[in-house]
């Protein structure tokens, strides 16, 4: 699976896909999901939860361990994923379509700034050394 | 930079899809792509597993039963026919446990030492220097004016603590020896539907493997067939010559048996209430006060290794079962407060049978089960409840 070349990526192997109405969708990469193998438990941000950018804000547990998930970008939480309550494994079976929350931004300028997909493909080329 | 050692089956493991790890030093596979659906396979159907790393120990000679007596803390007397399997710790003289492992009687000439992989080399240079002090010349009688029939003296002062003085062995020589079966592989087949695949896998062996009882073993032609295993259900484990294993795992893969990771191996056997080592216990721990009491015979008359140590310091802590109230996961090492102190978890994990988050913990001796504790999870406390383990058992949660 490569990575969808509409959406951005972080350091931290989150995903953020830009709606037409100027929020962001997040959630975690295909690289990060095989990382942590099949998950158990997902723990979503609150809705209205104000968060800076790289704020911890959510968490993916797998049967190997916990795993900390970071806001690409400063904003306030507008939604969370219910279904990942009752089906975690969405996240391994579909990570790109298994969003985990949406937010909208302080500044739409910080999304543009965030990796690319070649960009991020090379960083977590850069990791495995 | 080392490379990792392989076992036969590694080739097979990747063409099966395997996600390798390096486990131990060894090259593994931790899962062939869900290690959850893995787990179900095993408790629903039947898996197997490739357990190479484990090391098969033959030990052979007319001494052996005395010498198993003396070096183990369960009694080998209760093996008393052929193929009968024992599982037992071996202790230092101090009471630690320096491994757990099953041992077969197969003949008075033979006994058959299963033991964990990352131990097995301490454990054999263990058995080869306590056989040698075993190994002596007695004059009917005299214990104590033992030496070794190679002419050395039994060097008292270098062991840490007294060992028990063997029992007389009457006159001769029973020599021992103790043989590192590097040659022989070992795969585990697992699951309710275990045995009928098996024999589907292995023309000719259906009687044989229908009369097996539960922690028996038998041979057929090369390959050593024991009724026991390390996730909850019925199974076998099977030691085959390495050159025969890639061809036996692909007839079971024909068959219909699935292969599982090191991944699934861990929550099978957690559910299932069994101790890992290194984890549960190690040469620090008493068994004692890792739920092992009942594979510690201080019945008998019977001298043993470490069995001084252990009727002289009585426990003060044990192991018990948690299940995890909260939405999380038990880990290793969290830090678990009750009513009468703190405690560790020993190993934690996730059941996918009963989908909760379970662990062992050694925690103070008078906590009940049923007990409500705390544990701390990264920057919570969470509440779990003290339950009596196995969790699970024939694929259904106890708890």
């Amino acid at each position: 699976m490569s990575n969808p070349s509409n959406l951005k990526y972080t350091a931290s192997h989150e995903w953020i896909k830009t709606e037409a109405d100027g929020t962001i969708t997040v959630g975690i990469t295909q690289h990060a999901q095989e990382l942590l193998g099949d998950m158990v438990f997902v723990e979503s941000p609150a809705v209205g939860r104000k968060l800076k950018a790289q704020e911890e804000c959510a968490v993916v547990e797998s049967v190997k361990a916990a795993s900390d998930v970071y806001a690409p970008v400063a904003g306030v939480v507008t939604a969370a994923n219910a279904e990942l309550d009752s089906a975690p494994e969405k996240i391994n079976a579909d990570p790109y379509g298994a969003w985990m929350f949406k937010m909208k931004p302080d500044n739409a300028a910080d999304v543009a700034e965030l990796l690319d997909a070649a960009a991020y493909q090379a960083h977590v080329d850069s990791e495995a050394h | 930079m080392t490379t990792l050692k392989q076992t036969p089956l590694n080739a097979a493991h990747r063409a099966m899809g395997a996600k390798m790890v390096d486990f131990g030093g060894w090259d593994m596979p931790i899962h062939y792509g869900s290690q959850l659906d893995e787990h179900h396979q095993v408790r629903i159907d039947a898996g197997m597993f490739d357990v190479c790393h484990m090391r098969v120990v033959d030990m052979r000679g007319a001494g052996s039963r005395d010498f198993l007596r003396y070096l183990l803390a369960n009694n080998v007397d209760k093996l008393q026919t052929a193929g009968k399997a024992l599982y037992s710790c071996m202790l230092r003289p101090e009471g630690g446990v320096i491994d757990d492992l099953i041992v077969y009687f197969m003949t008075e000439d033979w006994f058959r030492i299963v033991v964990n992989a990352g131990t097995a080399d301490k454990d054999i240079a263990w058995m080869k220097e306590q056989a040698q002090k075993f190994n002596r010349h007695l004059p009917a009688g005299d214990a104590a004016a033992a030496l070794s029939p190679f002419g050395g003296k039994l060097d008292r002062g270098a062991l840490q603590s007294p060992l028990p003085s063997p029992p007389p062995m009457g006159e001769g020589i029973k020599p021992i020896t103790i043989t590192s079966r590097d040659d022989l592989a070992m795969v585990a087949v697992q699951g309710p539907s275990a045995a009928s695949k098996l024999w589907q896998a292995m023309p000719g062996s259906q009687e044989l493997a229908e009369s097996l009882k539960p922690f028996n073993a038998v041979e057929m032609g090369t390959m050593f067939i024991a009724r026991t295993g390390y996730t909850g259900e019925d199974g076998f484990e099977i030691m085959l010559p390495k050159k025969a294993a890639p061809f036996f795992w692909q007839a079971l893969a024909d068959a219909g048996v699935k292969p599982i990771g090191l991944g699934a191996r861990d929550t099978l056997r957690l559910e299932a209430g069994m101790n890992l080592y290194g984890h549960d216990m190690d040469e620090t721990i008493s068994p004692l006060e890792a739920g092992l009491a009942w594979t510690v015979d201080l019945k008998s008359e019977r001298d043993f290794i470490g069995k001084a140590a252990l009727m002289a310091k009585p426990a003060t802590r044990k192991l018990v079962g948690l299940v995890l109230q909260d939405r999380g996961v038990l880990r290793d090492h969290q830090v678990v407060h009750t009513a009468l102190g703190a405690g560790e978890i020993t190993s934690g994990s996730f059941s996918p049978t009963l989908n909760k988050s379970i662990a062992l913990a050694r925690v103070p001796a008078g906590v009940q089960i049923g007990d409500s504790v705390q544990v701390a999870i990264r920057d919570k406390m969470l509440t779990a409840t003290v339950v009596k383990y196995p969790f699970v058992r024939n694929g259904k949660g106890l708890i």
